[in-house]
């Protein structure tokens, strides 16, 4: 009777446990994502200064300012704010002050629409100051409201009244509530960096394939270290901050950083590299260490990013601005999209092409990258790169990157063999949007970059690289040794070095395999023979 | 009928577990090459590295016991005319059911051939092997000693021709092991029990 009862009692006590343990673990699961404890030591809504409403967004920067005395002028140091960097390497003038892309090419004279991702207000044309303090926008960077949005044609500013957009829609844009935004400003999250890197290009997923809204709240398949239901990074946490300057830009992207883990004091203070927190030999060591030996050629993206834009959201393959224009029998702009509902052709922009779960292009990264320069000669006969990376095997500096290599056709000047940029945006007749003229399009941009345009256009083919550094895929799917040791493997393009699995030499292998086969026929042949010989002697 | 022990516990022990080592070798290092799938590339690197390392481990105790016991003496070149008599019976002889010109003895196990086909073995075809191995495993290392300018291109063909000479010379070991003893097997249960079984 007691041994039954204890025994009954140890059940209970194991199904309790089991019971207590599963909805212990069944309430993790749901737990997320993650909450950041916020640790400020500041309550934004107890600030005198921000107790007001703010008729613009640059009283509010003023607000900030008289707390945050060296705030802008922090900002007026970084790329973020001169969208102009010169490389330390190369001393080229990059940034996209100066660059031009493959995208809508270049921002000179349509400032005001592509400022609306810059983080100041008013950059509407060449004028603008860039030492005003009161136009660094705190709020694009701050805002934890998530409706302060800058409004896509204002040169940066919010809108101030509501107001359609697209003009002519039904959908509104709001003014935000700047004194309710002022007074929730806290560290940057996820979204205020995506608001512009997430829709560079023209729209989400358009530019970079590893950055698009699906990273907003990633889960960890998505994006290892961002992962909502993982680590939960925020951008900042790689993109490290030193007085307002983030790191990490890929205008001056390391091929390899020899640092390894950044130890305070005696490091760069840069954690945007894998290294920084991995170290260089991050693999454990077993008898085959071979992983470990890749770090010196291959970068560790090339195998953990196995594919991008894989959350969901497309990104663009191809634009071709020579295909722009096209109207329908009443004059109206088209727009056209394939069975997955990608758009594939709008008349203000041409003909796309897009993917999802893209398998990356691979190239050697030194990071010295180069980009054409606007009056720089090309060759009409061949594919233009925009930008080049620099790099091959012998470069102790360079690594093999993973890249989103954007292509597409693109204005350029037939007479003088030279990329042109185009004056898009706009409510003049010059504007390319406006009249579709090509020819008043394109000189009025170069004549307001200065540059030398013949007044006859054509369009070539160019090709754009984007490394690759987001969208990490969890370890267990990591690219495997034979995605690239294989005769026709990932790498198979990239030529240079010997790469077991993938290189032989075809004459090696024909004289080993003939003395094989030779040596395997000449013994069968002494056997046959003696079998022969010894038959015909026990009959004979 | 008398039995002569021809081949010691030792000799035997790590004839057979060369064996065992090389033919698994052979197997992944052509699957590295590109030339098939069975293990899938990591997996023929996991099992090529740590074979090569028991097989280098087992050449350290067989490069010390022929040191010790003077056995590296049997591939001392016999004489030329030994050399033409033992061509000769591979060649004419053999067919016609003549008889081996040399006897198995301890003291002298390897016939003239052998003798030859084991040295080169021993001092062309398993160094090349060792060493281009090795430079291939630690290639990340060149740098650290002072090999910067060696080709990976020519090791790995270097490693290959002599993974072709050791799979051609296996052919070889192997037919004559197996067939050309006076009973069937005679040769493989010499080596696997040391005696050789004689009339």
């Amino acid at each position: 009777m007691n041994s039954h009862r204890r025994s009954w009692i140890r059940s209970l006590g194991t199904l309790t446990t089991l019971f207590w343990f599963t909805l212990s673990s069944a309430f993790a699961a749901t737990q997320s994502p993650q909450q950041k404890v916020n640790t400020s030591t500041a309550d934004h809504t107890k600030f005198e200064a921000l107790q007001q409403e703010f008729a613009t967004a640059p009283d509010v920067t003023k607000a900030c300012l008289t707390c945050h005395t060296e705030a802008s002028k922090q900002i007026h140091k970084t790329t973020h704010w001169n969208w102009k960097i010169i490389h330390p390497k190369t001393g080229q003038v990059l940034g996209k002050k100066r660059v031009v892309n493959s995208f809508c090419g270049s921002i000179t004279t349509n400032y005001a629409r592509c400022t609306s991702c810059h983080i100041g207000y008013g950059w509407k044309d060449d004028s603008f100051d860039f030492s005003s303090e009161e136009n660094v926008d705190c709020l694009v960077c701050h805002d934890t409201t998530d409706t302060y949005k800058k409004f896509p044609t204002a040169a940066g500013h919010p809108t101030y009244v509501d107001k359609p957009f697209p003009k002519k829609s039904k959908k509104t844009w709001k003014a935000p509530d700047l004194t309710k935004v002022a007074q929730a400003v806290g560290k940057p999250r996820r979204e205020n960096c995506g608001v512009c890197h997430f829709y560079g290009g023209g729209g989400d997923g358009v530019k970079h394939g590893d950055l698009d809204s699906s990273m907003t709240n990633p889960p960890r398949t998505l994006d290892v270290h961002m992962g909502v239901d993982g680590l939960n990074f925020v951008c900042t946490e790689c993109h490290s901050t030193d007085g307002h300057d983030l790191k990490g830009s890929h205008y001056t992207s390391v091929g390899k950083d020899t640092h390894g883990i950044d130890i305070p004091g005696r490091d760069d203070h840069n954690r945007a590299s894998c290294e920084s927190c991995h170290g260089d030999k991050p693999h454990e060591e077993t008898v085959n260490n071979k992983i470990n030996d890749h770090t010196n050629k291959v970068a560790c993206q090339t195998c953990h990013i196995p594919t991008y834009a894989k959350g969901g959201v497309p990104s663009k393959t191809w634009w071709d601005w020579s295909t722009a224009g096209r109207m329908d029998g009443d004059g109206k702009h088209l727009k056209m999209k394939d069975e997955n509902g990608y758009v594939t052709y709008v008349t203000k922009k041409g003909t796309f092409e897009w993917g999802e779960n893209l398998v990356p292009e691979y190239a050697w990264l030194s990071g010295e990258i180069r980009y054409q320069e606007l009056e720089e000669r090309l060759d009409p006969n061949s594919v233009v790169p925009i930008n080049t990376f620099k790099g091959d095997y012998n470069d102790p500096g360079a690594r093999i990157w993973p890249f989103k290599i954007m292509r597409g056709k693109q204005p350029y000047d037939k007479g003088n063999n030279t990329l042109v940029i185009s004056h898009l945006f706009g409510k003049d007749s010059e504007a390319y949007w406006k009249s579709f003229n090509w020819n008043r399009s394109i000189k009025a941009a170069m004549d307001a970059a200065g540059a030398d345009y013949s007044g006859e256009y054509g369009f070539i083919e160019t090709t754009m690289h984007w490394p690759l550094s987001h969208m990490v895929a969890p370890k267990e799917e990591a690219l495997g040794c034979n995605e690239c040791h294989s005769r026709n493997g990932r790498l198979a393009e990239l030529t240079g070095f010997y790469m077991p699995g993938r290189d032989k030499s075809d004459l090696l292998d024909i004289i080993g395999w003939l003395a094989v086969l030779g040596t395997l026929g000449g013994v069968s042949l002494h056997g046959f023979g003696r079998v022969f010989f010894s038959r015909k002697r026990r009959n004979g | 009928m008398s039995n002569e022990m021809i081949y010691t516990r030792f000799e035997r022990i790590w004839h057979w577990v060369l064996a065992i080592l090389i033919l698994p070798l052979l197997l992944t290092g052509f699957e590295i090459h590109g030339d098939y799938t069975i293990l899938g590339f990591e997996q023929a690197v996991d099992t090529h590295i740590l074979f090569a390392w028991a097989l280098m481990g087992l050449l350290v105790f067989v490069i010390f016991w022929h040191m010790t016991t003077g056995e590296w003496k049997q591939y001392i070149p016999s004489s030329k005319n030994n050399l033409m008599a033992m061509l000769r019976y591979y060649a004419v002889d053999i067919f016609l059911g003549g008889g081996h010109p040399f006897h198995m003895t301890r003291k002298s196990k390897l016939n003239p051939l052998q003798r030859l086909a084991y040295l080169s073995l021993h001092v062309v075809i398993t160094p090349v092997t060792w060493v281009s191995g090795l430079l291939y495993l630690f290639y990340t290392s060149w740098g650290d000693w002072g090999l910067e300018g060696l080709s990976l291109t020519v090791v790995a063909m270097v490693h290959m021709a002599a993974a072709f000479a050791m799979l051609a010379f296996l052919i070889v070991h192997l037919y004559l092991a197996i067939t050309t003893s006076e009973k069937p097997f005679g040769y493989v249960k010499a080596m696997i029990k040391g005696y050789e079984q004689k009339e």
